[in-house]
């Protein structure tokens, strides 16, 4: 069992910061929506404030680190040009994706859109951090706040999921791979 | 223990939401930033040369750094007008939700390649 340094770096890309950033969203927006309802039964304790912003601080850098690791980790290798006469196109998955009429459109459509649309999601949940820091339970006191604050995370998650999709569908048709190899277990020949 | 609660949230009813809508609007232009650059990087050439900040990324590079930037210095701008005062929230979060609606459009291929 073996794995490229441009391999483990997509994963850590999208299967820890990625999937980690999606599995959060859900939590977020439960709690954001149900914590500060203006009917709520209990109102939020001290400790729900806290939890609440520790999670979205962290979500917020899980899409900082996400969108980071991808542009200037991850796309470069994605889109690094091949020597004139290259004939195997496996190193190379922007080329790649690109010389079939087949799979040109997960790189005109997936890959532009992701890489652009990523990006609202740092800027989304930073906000929505900052400002449970800044007004914390007290949000329920201000419904419009809350309620722009609820649409800004549900944008992001879209986003997320999106650059999800379509990071999950490239590196299908065009893996990212190469650079050293790691072998994480011998296998027994059979 | 529940009215000292209530006291506490009470105390906090009259806190002004100009924070609130200067982090909003801050959101809605930075990404709206990301989605204008893109485009701009996409149509004009001469943008696009001058957008590579790192030639491995590309124009991906200074799109993402401009807007970020953008984002933080208006972000910067509106807290220090606006953090002691109400604002009409609805005007700023309608304001806001329409750039970010926008923004998801318009970094959307075919919808940018209509430009």
């Amino acid at each position: 069992m073996e794995i490229t340094a441009r391999g483990l770096w997509t994963l850590i890309h999208g299967m820890g910061f990625g999937a980690l950033y999606l599995l959060a969203c859900s939590g977020a927006l439960v709690q954001l929506t149900r914590l500060y309802r203006r009917d709520a039964n209990a109102p939020a304790t001290r400790g729900d404030e806290i939890f609440l912003t520790l999670y979205l601080v962290t979500m917020a850098a899980l899409a900082w680190a996400a969108v980071l690791t991808g542009t200037y980790i991850v796309y470069p290798w994605y889109r690094a040009v091949a020597p004139p006469g290259t004939a195997n196109l496996a190193g190379f998955p922007q080329l790649l994706l690109k010389s079939s009429p087949a799979t040109t459109a997960w790189h005109s459509i997936g890959m532009e859109w992701k890489e652009h649309v990523g990006w609202l999601t740092p800027i989304a949940t930073t906000m929505a951090a900052a400002l449970q820091i800044r007004y914390g339970r007290h949000l329920k006191s201000h419904p419009q706040l809350r309620s722009a604050v609820v649409c800004f995370v549900l944008a992001a998650f879209f986003a997320a999921g999106i650059a999800g999709f379509f990071g999950a569908m490239l590196d299908k048709h065009a893996p990212v791979e190469g650079g050293s190899l790691m072998r994480l277990s011998h296998g027994e020949s059979q | 223990m529940n009215q000292k609660v209530s006291a506490t949230i009470d105390a906090h009813a009259d806190l002004p939401n100009g924070s609130g809508a200067a982090a909003l609007l801050a959101a809605g232009i930075g990404c709206f930033a990301v989605a204008l650059l893109a485009l701009a990087a996409d149509t004009l050439p001469s943008v696009k040369s001058l957008l590579i900040f790192y030639r491995p990324t590309g124009p991906l590079s200074g799109v993402t750094t401009v807007a970020v930037v953008a984002w933080l210095v208006c972000w910067a701008v509106l807290e220090q007008r606006w953090r002691k005062r109400t604002v009409a929230l609805g005007r700023v979060s309608a304001v806001a939700l329409a750039l970010l609606a926008l923004s998801l459009l318009l970094t959307f291929p075919p919808i940018a390649d209509l430009f």
